[in-house]
């Protein structure tokens, strides 16, 4: 039983976004920080690793289509345990929504072959929408189990989880293979170890392009159906602070109960 | 020609034990510090992760980096708590390397590669209540009695000294010898030897969230195949374990450097002042301006030296030079931090204090300043000359150190 955990490269956590007077998207960190696994990330690679650890899973598979910076990301994967890891990356997936960038995993996944479980992590934090992993099973046909918080069982073709949901837990049971995406209450990420760090600087990362791939389907800007059609930054929000004065705690207190009325708090 | 880049494999490791300290260690040093106890999950970590035994070859239990790694784990240590680089000072340079450079194979099967693991933990005994600088004054004996030698001495202010299960002791196998110091010789006692005992000492200045203390030996018997080295070679081994330690040292004062200069840019720029951030003040600016210039020295100095050990070339000038500037440099950079954050910086609300506090300890041992001024003064004047040792430390083969053996 193969695994793989599909995993993107994302700004910092404390890269600023910044959008120029031509609409050009920028996230740069003013620390100089690179990019980074994306944080939800990493708790699907350390499931990905522990269902070979624990669940008999033969390979625990990184994968992660952008450009050949992404490798650093993926290099992170091996250094926590990964056994392999791919990057899919061609100038015709530039621009892909959503849509476009399952087909394309859609599709690596199907040439990697005997792959039972794809793992994401619940969302990435630049686009933050949380779609592919539900498109991804869509496009390979597979059950989505979101919001997993546990994996309970794998037994008899069948894998059993926890899912996490606003209005408490339930567990649902669904055959392999399946596309899951993990919340992180499923586990502690560990760190690269230092035997992974060498490991993953002297592995080859294989690049795959849409020549190795059968995608179904269009990908890239042309065929995205998603529109940006107006990007900005958000206003930094803005406050300011009243201290209220008064002769007693009563007088004080009566000012303020006035204020928050006059206000419409209460 | 000189390459000043660091590898990806180096920087990879010193940015997972950044991670390492920031996240399990950071959130409570306060709370420890206060209680003047070294968080209980401190070693076991650092053992389960590697970092015991970084730069030890992979035969012998470790992970095979090399010794330039070593200063940017230290560095990335002391950035979060002195604490942890004091550790990787006592466990690492002062013993395990110790071992590396003048252990037989034996030894370092039965106790480098335990140490490399993390599975025991090494301390240094040199410094005795009435002998620190004055190295050849310790009175700590050794008695050979057949096949044993029979120890007994007290040590004081040894790192690790309730934590530690192997100690490297140093004793006198000749009282009479002249001069002094040729009758040193050093050993490994393990704690479960009868008559070892120690304890911690508390009310420290700094370094309070670590363990520091004494180790007693009465009348303990010490296998004669515990000996490191010949009789009488206990001086130079323990000044080439000094050259490994100080190393550390200097590479963890940097780290100390670097948090005093991050803390001080983030309150100068959050903390106004007549009408503006205090960073608009030059004289605030002069302050971060000095930090940095002192964290850039410190760090040349100390990579140059771990290029040095790398390049198997002796470095016992250059690492006394790396360690006397950057110790100093962190004492001032923690007054200097201090002195920016203002009465905040008084109170242990703001980690500066503790910085300050820490930072004064490392002027005082491996070589207080004093003795580094003398030693310089030594070399420039022609009065001292390293002279070639019967055991080298290794230069880093990378070959060699990653094999599985």
């Amino acid at each position: 039983m193969k695994v793989v955990v599909c995993t993107k490269q994302t700004p910092s956590t404390t890269a600023v976004f910044t959008v120029d007077a031509n609409g050009h998207v920028s996230w740069d960190d003013p620390g100089g920080k690179p990019n980074i696994v994306n944080p939800w990330d990493e708790y699907a690679i350390e499931e990905a690793i522990r269902l070979k650890e624990n669940h008999g899973a033969t390979d625990a598979i990184a994968l992660t289509v952008g450009s050949e910076e992404s490798k650093d990301a993926l290099k992170t994967c091996l250094a926590m345990g990964c056994t392999e890891a791919i990057l899919v990356s061609d100038s015709a997936f530039d621009g892909s929504d959503t849509v476009g960038t399952a087909r394309v995993l859609a599709a690596a996944i199907n040439k990697i072959g005997d792959v039972q479980i794809a793992v994401f992590g619940n969302r990435a934090i630049d686009g933050d929408t949380g779609l592919t992993p539900v498109q991804v099973a869509r496009k390979l046909g597979w059950t989505p189990l979101t919001y997993v918080s546990a994996i309970k069982e794998i037994s008899n073709g069948q894998i059993t989880v926890e899912r996490l949901l606003d209005d408490g837990k339930e567990t649902v049971t669904a055959p392999l293979p399946v596309v899951i995406s993990v919340v992180k209450e499923i586990n502690e990420p560990r760190y690269p170890s230092f035997m992974g760090i060498r490991k993953a600087n002297r592995a080859t990362i294989p690049v795959w392009t849409a020549a190795d791939l059968e995608v179904d389907g269009a990908t890239g800007a042309e065929a995205a159906k998603v529109n940006w059609g107006h990007v900005y930054a958000p206003p930094p929000r803005e406050g300011s602070v009243e201290i209220i004065e008064g002769e007693t705690i009563e007088e004080k207190v009566r000012k303020l109960v006035d204020k928050l009325f006059e206000e419409k708090v209460i | 020609m000189i390459d000043f880049s660091l590898t990806e494999e180096q920087l990879a490791a010193a940015e997972m034990v950044r991670e390492f300290a920031a996240k399990e260690v950071y959130p409570t040093i306060k709370e420890y510090d206060r209680k003047q106890e070294m968080n209980p999950d401190v070693l076991p970590r650092m053992a389960e992760l590697g970092i015991l035994g970084i730069n030890i070859p992979v035969r012998y239990g470790g992970q095979g980096f090399d010794y330039i790694t070593l200063g940017l784990v230290c560095e990335e240590l002391e950035r979060v708590d002195t604490t942890l680089r004091v550790v990787m000072s006592v466990h690492m340079g002062l013993n395990s390397m110790g071992i590396l450079q003048w252990g037989t194979e034996e030894q370092k099967q039965r106790f480098l590669t335990p140490q490399a693991k993390g599975e025991k933990y090494a301390a240094f005994c040199l410094t005795e209540p009435g002998a620190g600088s004055d190295v050849a004054a310790m009175r700590s004996t050794a008695r050979r009695d057949g096949d044993d030698y029979i120890i007994n001495g007290e040590k004081m202010w040894i790192s690790l000294a309730t934590k530690a299960d192997h100690f490297l002791w140093f004793a006198k196998t000749d009282p009479n010898a002249q001069p002094p110091h040729k009758g040193i010789t050093a050993f490994m006692v393990t704690r479960d030897m009868p008559g070892v005992t120690s304890g911690d000492i508390h009310g420290k200045l700094g370094v309070r969230a670590g363990s520091t203390g004494w180790v007693h030996c009465d009348n303990v018997r010490v296998p004669a195949a515990n000996r490191i080295g010949e009789e009488g070679e206990g001086f130079k081994i323990a000044m080439s374990c000094l050259d490994n330690g100080r190393y550390t040292v200097a590479a963890g004062a940097t780290g100390l450097i670097r948090a005093c200069l991050e803390d001080s840019v983030k309150y100068a720029q959050e903390r106004h002042t007549f009408g503006k951030p205090i960073a608009q003040h030059q004289l605030v600016q002069q302050k971060l301006a000095w930090m940095q210039q002192w964290y850039d020295c410190a760090r040349l100095l100390y990579l140059r030296v771990g290029w040095m050990k790398n390049q198997g070339i002796r470095n016992t000038r250059e690492v006394s030079m790396a360690k006397w500037y950057a110790t100093d440099h962190s004492f001032k950079a923690a007054h200097e931090a201090v002195q920016i954050h203002g009465a905040y910086g008084y109170s242990d609300e703001y980690d500066v204090e503790r910085y300050l506090r820490n930072s004064r300890g490392a002027i005082i041992y491996e070589g207080t300043s004093e003795i580094h001024q003398l030693m310089q003064a030594g070399y420039v004047l022609g009065e001292r000359k390293d002279k070639p040792l019967r055991c080298e430390l290794p230069a880093y083969d990378p070959e060699f150190w990653q094999a599985e053996g």
